[in-house]
């Protein structure tokens, strides 16, 4: 095991439209990593090499405006415009988290949930989606989630959710946010391969018949985020850049004596200190 | 060759856009439609194989779980047939542009496809049903589409190929208009024709300036004079000389008062702000928008707009292109601002309002509302800025004429807020390319609404681009921080003519017009420099740092061109083709316009009182009150904004126990490293305006005050700005009750120490109803900016905790004129809520120092509904029950209301009613712990307050009258339905 006396390197990617990088930067530096903001035609022109970078973050916001699809192009772009430096990136076993829009990009580039069967064979193909919330519209709200409990440790497969409280809260702004995975069998062996990282819940963390607002956008299964089958690719819908502070939290009883961290902030601690560790 | 790409949603799955279409369908009381299914149909133009067009249709047009697709190489597919089906089609008109279109062309080209040519983009509807044609008609026209932007393809076949086709190249021809020798009547032909609402004097002017010039000017030469004088541009009225009279009654000619206002912001609004002098006042009503230090390094900017008369249109692109206009004044500032945060407020008329009333060409109120809305979610939310503040007023006489008001917030850097252009400096424009759109927008909102607005004036109608607008704000922060320009400002209203001629009026500008990018062929040199296509910022760069400045805005994907250079020579020379098309003295330009004088005439009214017995049971009306559109819950508005992207959000729009209270104000932290934060706050209330504008101008400030306080802020250093929309300024009538107001913005701000620091007026707000040009009622929105040192002490407005006292402090005067109370009860009555500063400003210090010392769970300011209103927002955003007495309220009566029953009550006599619906100003609900009860008390004396009450253990909410019976009882849980079932869509 080889530790890190310097911070790791997160390249927090953006292209037009995308307008959570800095909170997102933030949050990173917060937990102890280096971030470093850069747009993808930086990349494409190959000036910046994402290998040069052990965690790769896609932040929220609305790339290309979501024309089309939510997060779509820009998934494209990495797929076509990327691909080798990418595979070559997941492939060297470092991380990806996508947040919101993130998220939707990673679902449509197919890089989540990943190809099941080939645990360390990443493919480029889409088998799930975030579509429109059943409310049709966009909705800006704070959720409770249930993260993953297992019964074995070793069962604890997503690197950036370990260690989180059973119930956490975070918010959530998106208009199409709701999972659909391509059948009910490859729903069941998300579950099953435990990848479902996340799901909307009730404030006492019971995740039987969650229903809207709880659930805000319509979500099978409640899923709020998934992990890829090594656990190393996550991506979610509620963002925990908004809450790396009890500032920043509703629940919160004003006046503060005491600023504390927040929930969404274990989560960026968890992928800075794995890469610390291994990356 | 042109293919046609439908997708549409897989059998099976559930698609909400359509269920939403459906639901509309149904609020329109069309009862035949059983289905409807919508289609998004792409026209891609260019020769492509067969399998580029399958792999663009895989590859990106199409969700592959959810949704499936078709193509055809024909244009109109294949139409669906049978008894009661209705196939159709809606896509923008020719000069629209749907950004869509570029991003789907730049998306094709990372697929590798390189042959397609152009996109165009349309909507096909399947309605199963069982309807008329007028009904269809209906569904179309009321739901579907907007004929100023859009239209119905008639046929696909004949129409999509001339949707394709380049519009003529524009043959270079000068013009001239030949007012030199024209007649007075004349002049005004051609200022109407020209939609250039210049009056006659002014017209005169223009024409003695070129008949010394020995010669007529260019059209582009009027236009570039009429936009710079006009009202939106110029602010005629306010900076203007108007005679002002005041008397009694209508009915005594007797004049009160007379004077002569030499200059009504420079006497009033600004006044205000010499006087104070501030020394964190940094930069006032000179740029894009008012300044504020915020802390040692940074400043913070605020600014707010209106977008009446575009919404009133168009109102999605109203809107949208109303908080993209405000956006880009915050970018303008200084050499670029960073915005932090949105506000926005809105006056509609009712939503239930009758169709068949409409005034002609008037959009029906909830149609304009879920425009407006969608089009500020869309802009705002798209470019990450937080909208986290804002108030909607309902209320019918705005029924032709709905205010759109849009406000940002920005942070920039101290060392960036100075800012000139430098002579030799070039003219840079970046952002959007320049089409037909929005041409004459800013004489258009100088003048009247009519029924012929929409056809008129539809160019001056407009989509905005967010994502674009984020492009440009991204460069323009690298591009600043590297200094690379001396001066920044944005393509408002007038377009290049007035960012050009503003941004070049000391040193003078030269500008070859056929450098300006165009998205499409054919418009003339007048038309590129008018053009008002959003966007779109103009900058002054040394010509040294052109190669780096470019690259930058190249990475960000957004059109840079050097279009021009500040000259020295003090005058505004236009070319196009080396031509000359325009030659005028900057001097003339901006000071050459006539002062105009204006008739001021106020009459004051006398509205009754009204008479009544106070009702036993007070519940029910509490109810009604809570579902009066006018305080009931903006949830529906509230959640489709963004108000937590940054990660700044501290108090946030709702609060509670669950989240959905109404906060008082939003407090919002501009640096993620710092516990500064800034608090805004607003207030509006159009009814007082009625009455007396001074007051409602007073009440104003002081609710936008209060709600600070109520927070936890303070009033040392808190800021105002003002935006003043009103009828038109040309009638006597209209224009004294302007005068009223800033007025009482002058009386009231002076004495609470709160200095202005921008606004904005927007005159000429009136429609025509039944042949009568009516005029919206005067209406001032007051906003406040405010620097929290310490968010951490910030409070919300709920009900926390059994045991906990309830206090009012302040004291509350039966002044119920313009209450929400006495419109329930059909009046409007007279004796107005009054500002008592020496009063007020002594419980907005202690209670500042008691929030800020820790003694106060929650506060909430009382404002429409009065204390009944506020306690039951309290106590059910909290969850939680209350028991008040209302002996226990500090009461003082101010007038003689004839409130006799059969001579046994004395006229000064309080009333549960009234006790618990006035609208008094400076009053707070407080609520403290009983543990903190001598210190809050020693802080509150000399302070007129009261303990009313304490939070209770039950779920109920008891308030006992005078008498000590129950007057009001009632569950919170019933309550909040009640406040949340009105606008619950």
């Amino acid at each position: 095991m080889k530790v890190h006396k310097t911070k790791p390197r997160v390249l927090i990617l953006r292209t037009a439209g995308t307008n959570c990088d800095k909170e997102t930067a933030f949050a990173f530096e917060v937990a102890g990593a280096r971030a470093e903001i850069l747009h993808i035609n930086q990349l494409i022109s190959a000036n910046r090499k994402l290998s040069n970078f052990s965690i790769l973050a896609i932040p929220g916001g609305f790339s290309y405006g979501d024309d089309i699809a939510a997060g779509k192009i820009l998934a494209n772009e990495l797929k076509y415009r990327l691909e080798d430096d990418l595979l070559r990136f997941l492939e060297a076993g470092k991380l990806v988290i996508g947040i919101c829009n993130g998220f939707q990009v990673l679902v449509k580039a197919g890089i989540l949930p990943g190809s099941i069967l080939r645990e360390e064979n990443f493919s480029l193909e889409q088998i799930s989606t975030l579509t429109n919330n059943d409310s049709n519209k966009f909705e800006d709200r704070w959720v409770y989630l249930k993260s993953q409990v297992t019964s074995h440790k070793s069962q604890v497969r997503c690197v950036w959710t370990k260690n989180l409280p059973e119930v956490i809260t975070l918010p959530v702004a998106h208009g199409e946010g709701k999972f659909i995975c391509q059948s009910k069998s490859a729903l069941q062996r998300l579950d099953r391969n435990h990848q479902v990282v996340l799901r909307y819940c009730k404030q006492n963390g019971s995740i039987k018949s969650v229903s809207y607002p709880e659930n805000p956008n319509g979500s099978e299964d409640n899923i709020a985020g998934i992990c890829d089958p090594t656990g190393r690719i996550f991506g979610l819908m509620p963002h925990p850049e908004r809450h790396i502070w009890n500032s920043q939290s509703p629940y919160s009883k004003f006046p503060l004596s005491k600023i504390k961290p927040g929930d969404g902030l274990i989560i960026f601690v968890n992928g800075v200190n794995y890469a610390k560790r291994y990356l | 060759m042109i293919y046609r790409i439908e997708i549409r949603p897989k059998t099976g799955v559930f698609d909400p856009l359509d269920q939403g279409l459906l639901k509309g369908i149904q609020e329109l009381g069309i009862k035949g439609v059983y289905n409807i299914k919508s289609v998004a149909v792409f026209l891609i133009k260019g020769n492509l194989p067969e399998s580029d067009v399958r792999k663009i249709c895989q590859e990106l047009l199409t969700d592959p779980i959810v949704q499936e697709f078709k193509y055809y190489q024909n244009l109109v597919g294949e139409k669906s047939k049978g008894k009661q089906v209705y196939d159709f089609e809606i896509t923008y008109n020719q000069g629209v542009m749907d950004p869509v279109e570029s991003s789907t062309l730049k998306a094709i080209k990372d697929l590798r496809v390189t042959s397609v040519e152009a996109i165009r983009t349309a909507k096909r509807y399947i309605l199963h049903a069982n309807i008329s044609q007028p009904e269809l008609k209906t569904i179309q026209e009321k739901l579907l589409y907007n004929k100023v932007i859009q239209h119905i393809v008639a046929d696909p076949g004949q129409s999509y190929p001339s949707q394709f086709r380049e519009p003529a190249d524009y043959n270079f021809k000068i013009n001239y208009v030949d007012i030199i020798r024209a007649t007075n009547k004349r002049l005004q032909e051609i200022s109407q024709k020209g939609q250039l609402f210049l009056n006659l004097v002014e017209m005169r002017t223009i024409s003695n300036y070129f008949s010394l010039l020995q010669r007529n000017p260019t059209d582009c030469e009027l236009e570039t004079i009429a936009q710079t004088w006009s009202e939106h541009c110029g602010h005629k009225t306010f900076k203007g000389k108007i005679v002002y009279s005041e008397q009694c009654t209508a009915n005594s000619k007797k004049i009160k008062r007379k004077t002569v206002i030499n200059n009504l912001l420079k006497s009033t609004i600004m006044k205000v702000t010499k006087k104070l002098n501030k020394p964190w006042c940094v930069s006032v009503f000179e740029d894009n928008s008012g300044v504020i230090s915020f802390d040692q390094d940074y400043n913070v900017c605020f600014k707010v707009e209106t977008h009446n008369h575009p919404s009133a249109i168009e109102p999605f692109g109203g809107a949208n292109t109303g908080i993209g206009g405000v956006i880009r004044d915050c970018l303008g500032t200084g050499l670029g601002a960073k915005p932090v945060l949105n506000t926005d407020v809105f006056c509609f008329g009712l939503p239930d309002y009758d169709f068949s009333k409409l005034p002609a060409g008037a959009l029906h109120p909830k149609r304009v509302m879920k425009g407006v809305v969608s089009g500020v979610r869309d802009y705002g939310n798209k470019m990450g800025i937080a909208t986290v503040n804002g108030a909607i007023i309902f209320d019918n006489n705005y029924i032709g004429n709905p205010l759109v008001f849009c406000g940002t917030a920005g942070i920039i850097p101290k060392k960036y807020l100075k800012k000139s252009a430098q002579k030799n400096d070039l003219v840079v424009l970046v952002g959007g390319k320049t089409g037909r759109d929005g041409i004459h927008g800013a004489t258009f909102s100088s003048g009247e609404l009519t029924d012929e607005s929409e056809t008129v004036s539809s160019s001056a109608v407009q989509i905005g681009n967010p994502i674009e607008e984020k492009k440009v704000l991204e460069a323009i922060i690298i591009g600043r921080d590297e200094n690379l320009y001396n001066c920044i400002t944005d393509c408002g209203a007038g377009g290049l003519s007035s960012a050009v001629g503003e941004m070049g009026r000391n040193l003078g500008a030269r500008v070859d017009l056929e450098k300006v990018p165009l998205k499409y062929h054919g418009l003339s040199y007048s038309e590129i420099w008018i053009s008002e296509a959003q966007e779109r910022m103009v900058m002054s760069v040394p010509p040294k740092n052109i190669i780096r400045l470019k690259e930058i805005f190249d990475q960000e994907d957004v059109e840079f061109s050097v279009i021009g250079e500040f000259t020295g020579n003090k005058r505004l020379e236009l070319f196009y083709d080396s031509k000359k098309v325009c030659d005028l003295a900057m001097e003339f330009l901006h000071d050459g316009a006539p002062r105009i004088t204006k008739k001021a005439e106020w009459t004051s009214s006398k509205f009754a009182e009204p008479k009544f017995n106070c009702p036993e049971d007070l519940t029910e009306t509490l109810e009604k009150l809570l579902s009066d559109l006018n305080i009931c819950s903006k949830e529906w508005v509230i959640r489709q904004y963004d108000h937590e992207v940054g990660g700044g959000s501290v108090i946030k729009p709702l609060v509670g126990e669950v989240n959905d209270g109404p906060s008082d104000a939003a407090v919002v932290r501009p640096r993620l490293d710092s516990r500064k934060g800034v608090i805004v706050s607003c207030a509006i209330n159009s009814r007082f305006s009625l009455i007396d504008p001074f007051w409602m101008a007073a009440s104003c400030i002081d609710e936008a005050a209060r709600q600070v306080i109520s927070v936890g802020g303070s009033l040392k250093q808190t800021a105002l700005l003002d935006n003043f929309c009103w009828g038109n300024p040309d009638k006597p009538d209209r224009l004294a009750g302007l005068v009223r107001a800033a007025l009482g913005c002058l009386k009231t701000a002076l004495s609470y120490k709160l200095p202005f620091i921008s606004g904005k007026d927007s005159l000429y707000n009136e429609y025509n109803l039944a042949g009568e040009s009516k005029s919206i009622p005067g209406t001032l929105l007051i906003s406040a900016i405010s620097v929290v040192a310490d968010t951490r002490k910030c409070i919300t407005m709920f009900a926390k905790q059994p045991g906990n006292l309830i206090y009012i402090l302040g004291l509350t005067r039966d002044e119920l004129a313009g209450s929400a109370y006495f419109k329930l009860h059909g009046f409007l009555g007279n004796n107005l809520p009054k500002v008592y500063p020496k009063e007020s400003l002594t419980i907005f210090q202690r209670l500042e120092k008691a929030i800020s010392q820790g003694f106060v769970s929650s506060c909430h300011d009382c404002s429409e509904g009065g204390l009944g209103v506020a306690l039951a927002e309290m106590a059910f955003s909290g969850g939680l029950g209350m028991d008040v007495f209302l002996k226990e309220i500090p009461y003082k009566a101010q007038s003689s209301l004839p409130v006799r029953q059969a001579g046994k009550h004395k006229a000064q006599n309080p009333r549960n009613d009234f006790l618990l619906f006035s609208e008094s100003n400076s009053r707070f609900i407080v609520e403290v712990e009983p543990g903190k009860k001598r210190f809050f008390e020693k802080l509150m004396k000399g302070v007129n307050f009261g303990l009313i009450g304490c939070v209770n253990n039950s779920q109920d909410l008891n308030i006992y009258g005078l008498d000590g019976e129950i007057c009001i009882q009632q569950q919170v849980s019933k309550l909040k339905k009640a406040w949340q079932e009105p606008l619950n869509w």
